[in-house]
């Protein structure tokens, strides 16, 4: 009996002062570490991930796919009249004369970490660095888009839009900076502010930081700890600090959060879902780990412009001959979804009508028949001039998981005839020439990440094939050009009612899964391995990461 | 006098120019990488435009040639700037600091372990060739050699950090940090750094004691009476630490480079990661202070090992001439 009540103190003990203990500090593993805490210089993964920590964007979208304000009172729109259609100069934007004047209040409250409030003033000073050419921010075109802004007080301004657009108010990528802070930098030399801005010179300026957490230390390339900030006006959030480490080795990763080293992976910047399908089989019982269907569009892009693709049934051949549920069955538990077209099952414009074209060999072959490649003596399918069915198959070297999809997909392809060379390249060799500059002549697998919503002007519209003549500019890589699929596109841009838009969606999808202008594999799920006394994460499988709300994140739900 | 200062000038006057020969090979070679920073963001940002193109190129200097870049970045290196990363956004120096002070406390630290391992163990190896101690000592050291150095730091992490606990998986200690939590943190880099340089010293000694305990004043030390141990420490060392030396030498510049995969497995961050990001992130001004920095003390440790082989072998100091 007093072993018994002995062993009860000792626990109750145990759960008074550890779990608190453990609760104080949270330590994050992620795979990459930002090369600059700026909010606006460079995109990179990490650096938004660590940003939800300790800023927030005016609006951005959760983890349901809607739009909300983080930063505002109230998301503007034209039946509350906080947008309204205005004339603006018929040189600018798409040329039609009509722009869009959207207001936005900032929180009462809201106020950096060293307590200074945030103001229209540093909304000002965000939009003059953005569009400053001398600065070097990458993003621009948010920026470029604002013709005006309007001051109306310290916490309301209207924004003057360039054009009008059914995105017209989400500006998420609005980076704000503290004007109180960055200011004397900037007016000083805007061409060395990149160089001289404290985000990266002194991030531990606390007035840099409005969010539950505010940065107090960087080790450059190691990891950022954060603590709370007592300037801010929302929700208080559970952990004293959060630590982000930073551990690019994988199997390092896993490693370390089987030490305890780091409590939890995320999926933005984490394990590949294939790797945490193997981690839950050997450690699943200690963790809590949730799989997230995110935009991470998996596809193979191909030159439409060489005739071996431009004939629809040749593609479309390509698609019936990938038995695209058994590679997610096999390869991935399962947790990933196979795609129609680009848009998302989980998107609210998806057209739930369509469906992904069957594994179907027989219907391949006799596509290949039809489109005049047919079978040679050593099995690979010819065409009239002898040319055989053969082509590179190339993704970025080193990507095991897209490795291992393409084993499948050069067997699966050989077996209806088609000869698939893999020839990988270093990402930055796939993306900085062979995609971008249209290089490549067969089947390339890759992935886009988008918003929900995301109209595919880039990656589909004729004037955004890359070219000499546009720097290379443009994502439509495999050079599908329609002048239907182009109407389609700008309608939905400027279709301000969502029903009306919702039927061109549909439209657009039909388009495109009969069109077939890259052949679709599927959406990608983000992997979150998670302790199991951490509640109320919840991933938004899109851009804007889970740390947003981490004021919601809780131990146990307290 | 005159002879070592002209030695030394005409050494300074090599090195320089090694240098300046490396600046232009380093910079050229990152210039012929395909797809350069601006070509990677067009790919990421989906509305960049053809001006905004322009404008970054003009921004970052990379719309001149590359020898007119080079010779820019030379110009002001030579006045004390060294520029600005590209990747960063702050002065190359502040960038390097941290990582340079990393791998120096790492491959410090392993270096001087594993010698401090090592020439004993070669040396004992070598008194006896092929005997019990020395084929133990060789195994030791071929698994040392053999064993890739990923996979030892995973192995490490597994024992040390994920079954026992005793040790941190990886990292850096926080800002403030005691001396006994820094080793705590150093201890699985260093131990995995330490053991393949074990093998490789081992072996280097064992080699080159045998040689030398083969010499001729070996024998005559010990046929005119001279104490084993003296002879071997004494006479038979100094010879059989030159080749050592060599190595140790050109090991140096390492000390300034970075031990890529072990910084990598146990997120540490040194130079070289740092010098890889660099270079595929084409950071022109880092990457070449980085690198020119690991090749002067590469020089400089040469130049040591001069000195050292005259005070090990006076007859190379002389220059004396073979008879």
């Amino acid at each position: 009996m007093v072993i018994f009540r002995f062993g009860l103190l000792l626990a109750t003990l145990l759960f008074m002062f550890v779990m608190p203990v453990q609760a104080k500090t949270l330590t994050i593993g992620i795979t990459q570490f930002p090369h600059t805490l700026h909010p606006t210089i460079d995109s990179m993964a990490a650096t938004s991930y660590i940003m939800g920590l300790a800023r927030r964007p005016i609006t951005a979208y959760d983890a349901d796919w809607t739009l909300v304000c983080l930063l505002c009172t109230e998301l503007p729109t034209l039946e509350n009249g906080r947008a309204k259609v205005v004339e603006v100069p018929k040189d600018v934007g798409d040329g039609t004369g009509r722009g869009i004047a959207v207001t936005y209040t900032l929180p009462a409250e809201a106020a950096w970490g060293d307590g200074t409030p945030i103001t229209t003033a540093d909304v000002v000073f965000t939009w003059e660095v953005g569009r400053h050419p001398q600065v070097g921010i990458s993003a621009a075109e948010l920026y470029r888009r604002i013709l005006d802004i309007t001051v109306v007080d310290d916490k309301t301004f209207t924004l003057v839009m360039d054009r009008v657009g059914f995105t017209y108010n989400s500006i998420g990528d609005f980076g704000l900076l503290p004007a109180h802070i960055e200011g004397p930098a900037f007016a000083e030399n805007p061409a060395a502010y990149r160089s001289r801005t404290a985000y990266d010179r002194a991030p531990e300026t606390k007035g840099l930081w409005f969010g539950p957490y505010r940065v107090t230390e960087v080790s450059q390339g190691a990891q950022v700890v954060l603590e709370r900030n007592p300037a801010w006006w929302g929700d208080a959030p559970a952990f004293d600090k959060i630590i982000v480490k930073a551990v690019e080795n994988t199997a390092a990763l896993e490693a370390n959060l089987l030490a305890g080293g780091v409590d939890m992976i995320p999926g933005e910047l984490g394990l590949a879902v294939d790797q945490v399908i193997a981690f839950e089989k050997r450690h699943g019982s200690r963790f809590a780990i949730t799989y997230k269907p995110s935009l991470y569009y998996e596809h193979l892009e191909v030159p439409l412009d060489a005739p071996m693709f431009a004939d629809v049934r040749v593609r479309r051949a390509l698609l019936h001959a990938i038995d695209r549920q058994l590679i997610v069955d096999k390869l991935f538990g399962g947790k990933l979804t196979v795609a129609t077209t680009k848009v998302s099952p989980l998107d609210w414009v998806h057209h739930d009508g369509l469906a992904p074209l069957p594994f179907d060999p027989a219907k391949a072959r006799q596509l290949l028949d039809e489109a005049g490649w047919t079978p040679g003596p050593d099995g690979i399918r010819r065409n009239a001039e002898g040319q055989a069915l053969a082509f590179p198959l190339q993704t970025t070297a080193g990507n095991r998981t897209r490795e291992r999809v393409q084993q499948v997909l050069q067997a699966q392809w050989r077996d209806v005839g088609v000869d698939a060379q893999i020839r990988n390249e270093p990402a930055r060799v796939l993306f900085g020439e062979t995609l971008n500059k249209r290089r490549f002549t067969g089947a390339v697998m890759f992935a886009w990440i988008s918003s929900p919503e995301n109209v595919p002007r880039t990656t589909q519209h004729c004037e955004e094939i890359p070219t000499t003549a546009n720097a290379w500019t443009g994502q439509n890589y495999g050079a599908y050009c329609d002048p239907a699929m182009d109407t389609l596109i700008d309608a939905i841009e400027v279709e301000l009612d969502r029903d009306k838009r919702a039927a061109l969606w549909l439209e657009l999808q039909e388009k495109m899964a009969a069109d077939v202008p890259d052949l679709p594999l599927f959406f990608r799920s983000e992997a979150y391995i998670l302790p199991p006394w951490l509640k109320g994460l919840r991933p938004t499988g899109h851009l804007n990461p889970s740390t947003l709300w981490v004021e919601t994140w809780s131990v146990d739900g307290r | 006098m005159g002879g070592l200062a002209a030695r030394v000038l005409r050494r300074l006057g090599q090195s320089v120019l090694v240098l300046l020969v490396m600046s232009f090979v380093i910079y050229g070679l990152i210039g012929l990488m395909p797809g350069d920073p601006i070509d990677l963001m067009i790919a990421t940002l989906p509305n960049i435009t053809p001006d905004d193109i322009a404008r970054l190129r003009s921004l970052h200097g990379l719309d001149e040639p590359i020898w007119l870049r080079w010779w820019q970045w030379l110009t002001s290196a030579l006045g004390g700037d060294l520029g600005n990363s590209r990747l960063y956004g702050a002065p190359v120096e502040s960038v390097i600091a941290g990582p340079l002070l990393r791998s120096l406390m790492l491959i410090a630290a392993s270096l001087v372990i594993a010698l401090a391992i090592a020439l004993p163990i070669g040396i004992l190896a070598a008194l006896r060739p092929r005997g019990v101690f020395d084929t133990v000592a060789n195994l030791i050291a071929f698994v040392g050699l053999s064993m890739p150095t990923f996979w030892l730091g995973i192995m490490l992490i597994m024992v040390f950090a994920v079954t026992f606990g005793w040790l941190p998986a990886g990292g850096v200690p926080q800002s403030g940090a005691g001396v006994a939590e820094t080793l705590r943190h150093m201890a699985l880099p260093v131990a995995t750094l330490a053991v393949a340089t074990i093998g490789q010293y081992t072996r280097y000694m064992r080699a080159a004691m045998i040689e030398s305990l083969n010499q001729d004043y070996v024998r005559t030390a010990l046929a005119k009476g001279a104490g084993r141990w003296r002879v071997v420490l004494v006479h038979a060392l100094r010879n059989a630490m030159i080749p050592v030396v060599t190595v140790l030498a050109l090991d140096f510049g390492m000390l300034f480079s970075g031990a890529l995969i072990t910084e990598t497995v146990f997120a540490w961050p040194g130079m070289g990661k740092l010098i890889f990001d660099a270079v595929m992130g084409n950071d022109y001004a880092l990457a070449l202070a980085a690198l020119l920095l690991a090749t002067a003390v590469t020089l400089l440790g040469n130049a040591l090992a001069d000195v050292a082989y005259g005070w090990l072998d006076p007859r190379i100091g002389r220059g004396s001439k073979a008879p």
